[in-house]
């Protein structure tokens, strides 16, 4: 097995046990959705139009909260400057602890979207594009996610500075991601247009996270 | 035996091994009636056949309640009286209520589509039994992501106890609010108001379920136990080993 | 009939509850057999509880269990 299927495996089992938080996104993602009828009414009619939206922004802040563990935990207990000493190309490495953090965090957040959706008097359409919307664009924000977690990792408090960091370069994956959602239900703009940009931007944060992430670290562990 | 005697753990055990079966076989001799009888319900001149999905939905909703009741009782016993098998009773329970109030919600939903027309409306109903679905995954977290099993427990018993005032919400809230779901047409004063031949189903669904609970409860317990002595013998393994 | 439109929500409720049920009981099964096989592995590595060796020792089979 390579060292980098190791780090992938060992980053999605620590995620899973206790105190490493795969589930707690659900649950928040869960618990913002609950809180908008509460906040805005019970109108299904309303919910069902701002429903890909509200899916989006939850699915945003969900990723967001679990960013705080990406690096931090390792850095705290020595395995970052272990992991920066070893043979593998730091980008590559810090690419697989995205993938990880994006099967332990993101995939979940798609898995029940559909399911919360409900909750939000969405049809089946609109739950088909968001779920396809959410597919492609929460690699996005887990990668473009790890710059910020980078250049916090050895920050204290650096839970809010990465969520201060991170959120405005999210902003076009959250554009782009709720006009796809709502173009597939409402028109007048083809789904395809929005969700192809969509897609491209997924793609640019695959390579951009990082090499950007993996300079913050040299960064900050000289 | 006293109940003094059940705060040991080793008799808690050998106690539970003798009635777990029983439970068990009794929990499967009352759902084989009580599916027998609900198969047989008659249709309800309003709602059709649909009116079989009740005989889950009521007692689901019973056992989700029934659930945070006695991890409410069993959070004072943690934190008033220190009782040894508080935290375990508390522990064990919080998954099997939650399961069942997740059942309330699928079936809920499932029987207010063809009813309602909606598979979800956000009247009070509803919403408090969600409510209550989110604090049962919360205390579950907690359960799950504070190590020590004492100070999970603690923690868990506050919140449980906190969350407590979401019981009475649920109940009431067809009387304080203004709500899509029916009123009470079982407990209420004045007796019921359903007629017998779906009654009758009903109560003995009910009394079902709620011997699966305890023998569920028992059976969790009892693992529970188990995985703290298997604790604390990897711990005694790791302090000897340095 | 309207009965034979709402069938699908019907079964699906009994299903429904059937998986859960069904969930929770595997569960419970589960969990005990790998605590008791834990407890057995631990107990040939020679570790006991303090309770245990007290008395005269006396493995943790079935039939000492519920004595």
């Amino acid at each position: 097995m390579t060292a980098l299927a190791a780090l992938l495996i060992r980053d999605m089992r620590i995620a899973a046990r206790v105190g490493g938080g795969a589930l707690i996104g659900v649950l928040f993602f869960l618990v913002v959705v609950t809180l908008t009828p509460f906040a805005i009414g019970p109108d299904l009619a309303l919910l069902k139009r701002i429903g890909p939206a509200i899916l989006w922004l939850a699915a945003l802040l969900a990723t967001l909260l679990a960013l705080d563990r990406l690096f931090a935990a390792d850095h705290d207990d020595g395995s970052l400057d272990l992991i920066l000493t070893g043979r593998a190309p730091l980008e590559l490495v810090v690419a697989v602890k995205g993938l990880a953090h994006w099967l332990t965090t993101g995939l979940p957040l798609i898995i029940a979207a559909p399911l919360i959706g409900l909750l939000l008097n969405l049809d089946g359409l609109a739950e088909a594009a968001l779920g396809l919307t959410l597919l492609v664009g929460t690699p996005a924000l887990t990668f473009i996610g790890l710059i910020g977690a980078a250049i916090a990792v050895a920050l204290r408090r650096g839970g809010l500075l990465l969520a201060v960091l991170v959120l405005p370069l999210t902003v076009p994956v959250l554009i782009f991601g709720v006009a796809a959602a709502n173009a597939a239900v409402v028109g007048p703009v083809p789904f395809g247009t929005p969700f192809t940009i969509l897609c491209a931007l997924s793609l640019a944060s695959l390579v951009v996270g990082p090499f950007a992430a993996a300079a913050a670290l040299r960064q900050e562990i000289e | 035996m006293a109940l003094a005697d059940l705060a040991n753990p080793s008799r808690f055990l050998s106690l539970a091994n003798r009635v777990i079966p029983w439970l068990g076989g009794l929990t499967v001799i009352a759902f084989a009636f009580g599916l027998n009888l609900a198969m047989g319900a008659p249709d309800d001149y309003q709602q059709g056949a649909t009116v079989k999905i009740m005989f889950l939905h009521v007692p689901s909703a019973w056992l989700g309640m029934l659930g945070w009741g006695v991890m409410s009782i069993s959070a004072l016993g943690t934190l008033v009286w220190r009782h040894p098998l508080a935290d375990v009773a508390a522990k064990a329970a919080a998954p099997i209520g939650a399961a069942f109030t997740l059942l309330c919600l699928i079936t809920g939903s499932l029987w207010g589509r063809p009813e309602w027309g909606t598979y979800w409306v956000w009247d009070a109903r509803l919403t408090s039994e969600l409510v209550l679905f989110l604090l049962y995954l919360g205390v579950i977290a907690v359960w799950r992501t504070v190590e020590d099993p004492s100070r999970a427990a603690r923690a868990a018993a506050i919140l449980t106890l906190v969350g407590a005032i979401d019981l009475p919400i649920i109940k009431f809230s067809v009387d304080w609010w203004n709500t899509l779901h029916q009123s009470a047409s079982v407990f209420r004063m004045g007796g019921p108001t359903i007629y017998p031949t779906i009654l009758i189903p009903l109560l003995v669904m009910t009394l079902a379920f709620t011997l699966l609970f305890v023998t569920l409860h028992l059976a969790a317990m009892r693992n529970e136990i188990l995985r703290r002595r298997v604790r604390t013998l990897r711990l005694m393994q790791a302090s000897a080993v340095s | 009939m309207e009965a034979m439109n709402h069938l699908p929500f019907i079964v699906g409720s009994y299903v429904a509850a059937f998986v859960i049920g069904a969930g929770l009981v595997s569960w419970v099964m589960i969990d005990y057999r790998t605590q008791r096989r834990a407890l057995a592995e631990l107990e040939l590595r020679g570790l006991k509880r303090r309770s245990a060796s007290v008395r005269p020792e006396r493995p943790m089979t079935e039939a000492n269990e519920k004595a």
